[in-house]
């Protein structure tokens, strides 16, 4: 299992650019972390998701 | 603008001597550049300097009014503008209200405190042509440089006068007044002092380190002029020439471990509207820059010097100085000043209830002279004074003379840790 | 007054007011912008929600710099980690450091914040500190890189106005960097206090975000900011409060 914003998610081996659209992520307007460093969205394409893995997806909202 | 007269030829000066002396005076290129360190000079890295001299550059004191100094003086705060405003020639109608204020704050920070302390030549030997000053090395004097047992007889005399802050002073000749020699004086003052202080050439940091070491934690040096070009044509000869490495004296002092540093332009020299600025302004950016560190400012004013009477401070008269040390207070109100006896008693007596919170007592500049002038002892062997002071007071009668005016003289605060 | 700038990170700003993004909706931001003419706005970064289909970022001006903070952040590695994020979210190189292990009181905590600025500003960020008002870790976030540091006049969200104001003072006269007022301020009029004091902007969300016309209070701020600039670059005429000169003349010693 994978966690991913908090939540434990099977996406043992899955693509990441794959996850997110399938989840419906504007790519354009999110960044992801995974086990605390950053994914550049240039990796999206290879970057494969493995069990035990922390994901943080995260988005702009407004704030002070 | 007026000039003093400075050049003075002695008759027991070589042929070869005089003649290197009138082209150092009269031809320029035959002087180094004193803008360029000398060898084993240290630099640091530092941005005081530029901050300092952009200031005074941009300094155009024609341009503030009578109104500028009134704002200055209703604000509860002083900023640089505010401070160059109190400097410029339109606060001079408005001195008594700068007076008022200045020792509001000087109250705010020291209460009714003056501080006395006394100043201890310790060697008149000098390197340099710097051609305003009686130590010169082409000034013909009497010079002397005391021994080790010389230096603690001298201070058991101040000592048991009662005096608990001692400055010790030399001509600046490191052949002659090794740092190592001036280490042993300030291990020596230890044993008979509270708090030493130093007035000696600029030295690299290591070396301000060794002096610490030895107890000296106050370190003393006066730019003369902020005005380098000015300072070119007055100190001919010698390491003082270097003028930027003079100017970091006091933060490669601090970076030493020193605990405070004294700032002072000799006023009379140049500009002394500008040369204030600045002095005031070397001590506000080293200040944020070290906030830990402790500042004060003296006044110093020309005098007279031995084969040369006619020296005297031109167009800074008392009233200007008076004009200066209230600008100083209202700008930076947490700085000690310090007003030496180049100053006549009734002006020092005045200013202590202004803005001054520290004066000398018992001075002499000459060297090795204490037990004579302190118990009338007849002592042949003495070197000459640096300049004639104005106000001979003994510290007893300065004692005497502070509280008399309802002020609180202090020997020292200072607790070594 | 063409010439005066608020310069950050090497960035040139007209406005001098920063306008916080949260605790309203989304269709009034664009209007709020609008009317505080303001150049500079605070986002926060948070978890995805897919349900939401609106970002924000479509309703805020091409030309206005986006400066994310590190809300929710408790200790320096979060606040760094928060920061990366935006930076990859494609926000630019700023970032509002905001750090608070207090859940209660929501103050910053400056010692955490000093480390994050130094990791911050050593990878290109310009780095934009919240912090309490303490002149020694003023001192220490200039040291570590900072390009401004924001005081905060009151407690975040109290509308309570310049309850720091003494502490403030000091950081606008001592530190070297411009002074960014930021949390508590409540009204217009205490908006330009800080400016008259000499504060270089006013960052302000709550005032705006709880006002009975959003759009309406971005101009009322917008206006005071301008007109506390003005005052203090005019030098402020300020009324003397002590009582008469004492009558003894201090300066009748004086000779020559």
């Amino acid at each position: 299992m994978v966690k991913i914003n908090g939540l434990l998610v099977d996406a043992n081996g899955k693509i990441l650019k794959d996850y997110l659209i399938e989840n419906g992520h504007d790519i354009r307007k999110i960044a992801v972390e995974c086990n605390e460093d950053i994914v550049p969205k240039s990796q999206y394409e290879t970057f494969i998701i493995h069990s035990g893995d922390v994901l943080e997806i995260v988005s702009l909202v407004g704030g002070g | 603008m007026k000039e003093n007269i400075y050049f003075v030829d002695s008759d027991k000066l070589s042929n070869k001597a005089l003649e290197k002396k009138h082209r150092l005076e009269q031809d320029p290129s035959s002087r180094r550049n004193h803008m360029e360190y000398m060898p084993g000079m240290e630099r640091i890295s530092s941005d005081v300097m530029d901050k300092v001299i952009s200031q005074v550059n941009s300094y155009d004191y024609s341009q503030y009014t009578e109104l500028d100094v009134k704002r200055a003086l209703a604000s509860d705060r002083c900023s640089i503008d505010d401070f160059k405003a109190y400097l410029s020639p339109a606060a001079k109608p408005l001195l008594e209200e700068m007076a008022q204020k200045a020792k509001l704050e000087t109250s705010k920070h020291f209460g009714n405190t003056v501080y006395i302390f006394t100043p201890l030549y310790i060697a008149n030997y000098c390197e340099n042509y710097c051609v305003y000053c009686g130590f010169n090395c082409y000034n013909d004097i009497s010079r002397k440089k005391l021994t080790a047992k010389e230096i603690e007889n001298e201070m058991k005399v101040i000592a048991e006068s009662g005096i608990e802050e001692i400055l010790i002073l030399t001509g600046e000749s490191k052949t002659m007044s090794s740092v190592e020699y001036i280490g042993e004086a300030c291990k020596l003052a230890r044993k008979y002092f509270r708090n030493v202080g130093l007035e000696v050439y600029p030295m690299n940091s290591k070396e301000y380190k060794y002096l610490h070491e030895c107890g000296a934690d106050y370190i003393t040096v006066f730019q003369e002029t902020y005005d380098s070009e000015k300072y070119e044509t007055l100190h001919l000869f010698g390491h003082k020439r270097v003028w930027p490495y003079r100017f970091e004296a006091q933060e490669r002092a601090l970076i030493g471990g020193m605990r405070g540093v004294g700032f002072s332009a000799l006023l009379g020299l140049a500009d002394f509207r500008k040369d204030a600025l600045a002095t005031a302004l070397h001590v506000y950016y080293l200040q944020r820059k070290y906030p830990h560190a402790e500042f004060s400012l003296s006044c110093p004013r020309l005098r007279p010097i031995i084969n040369n009477d006619k020296i005297n401070p031109l167009d800074v008269h008392e009233a200007e100085l008076c004009q200066i040390i209230c600008a100083y207070r209202l700008f930076l109100p947490y700085v000690g000043i310090t007003v030496s006896s180049r100053e006549s008693k009734s002006f020092r007596d005045g200013i202590v209830k202004i803005a001054a919170t520290k004066v000398s007592a018992g001075v002499s500049t000459g060297i090795g002279d204490h037990e004579e002038k302190y118990n009338g002892k007849d002592i042949n062997d003495t070197g000459d004074e640096q300049f004639e002071i104005a106000d001979n007071r003994s510290f007893n009668q300065m004692y005497q003379d502070i509280s008399d005016e309802g002020l609180q003289p202090v020997l020292n605060d200072y607790v070594y840790v | 007054m063409k010439n005066d700038k608020l310069i950050l990170g090497g960035k040139a700003f007209d406005s001098r007011f920063i306008l916080g993004s949260g605790k309203y909706s989304l269709d009034l931001i664009k209007a709020a912008v609008e009317n505080a003419g303001a150049e500079i706005i605070t986002l926060a970064v948070r978890r995805t929600n897919t349900r939401e289909s609106e970002n924000i970022i479509d309703y805020i001006p091409d030309n206005v710099t986006l400066l994310p903070n590190t809300s929710g952040a408790r200790d320096a590695k979060e606040a760094v980690r928060i920061a990366r994020m935006s930076r990859e979210l494609g926000c630019g190189n700023f970032v509002k450091i905001e750090i608070m292990k207090d859940s209660k009181y929501l103050l910053p905590d400056n010692a955490e914040t000093v480390k994050a600025t130094e990791i911050l500003a050593n990878e290109g960020f310009v780095v934009l500190p919240y912090m309490f008002p303490d002149l020694y870790a003023a001192r220490d976030l200039q040291n570590a890189g900072a390009a401004a540091v924001m005081p905060l006049a009151s407690p975040i969200g109290s509308n309570r106005g310049l309850s720091s104001k003494d502490f403030i003072q000091i950081l606008v006269d001592e530190i070297d960097l411009p002074i960014i007022v930021d949390a508590g301020i409540g009204a217009p009029s205490q908006a330009a206090a800080a400016m008259e004091m000499g504060c270089a902007a006013v960052m302000c969300n709550t005032a705006i975000a709880t006002a009975g016309n959003i759009p309406l209070m971005a101009s009322a701020f917008k206006k005071a900011i301008e007109a506390g600039r003005e005052a203090y670059l005019s030098g402020l005429g300020r009324v003397l409060e002590r009582g008469a000169a004492a009558s003894d003349p201090l300066t009748g010693f004086l000779r020559d």
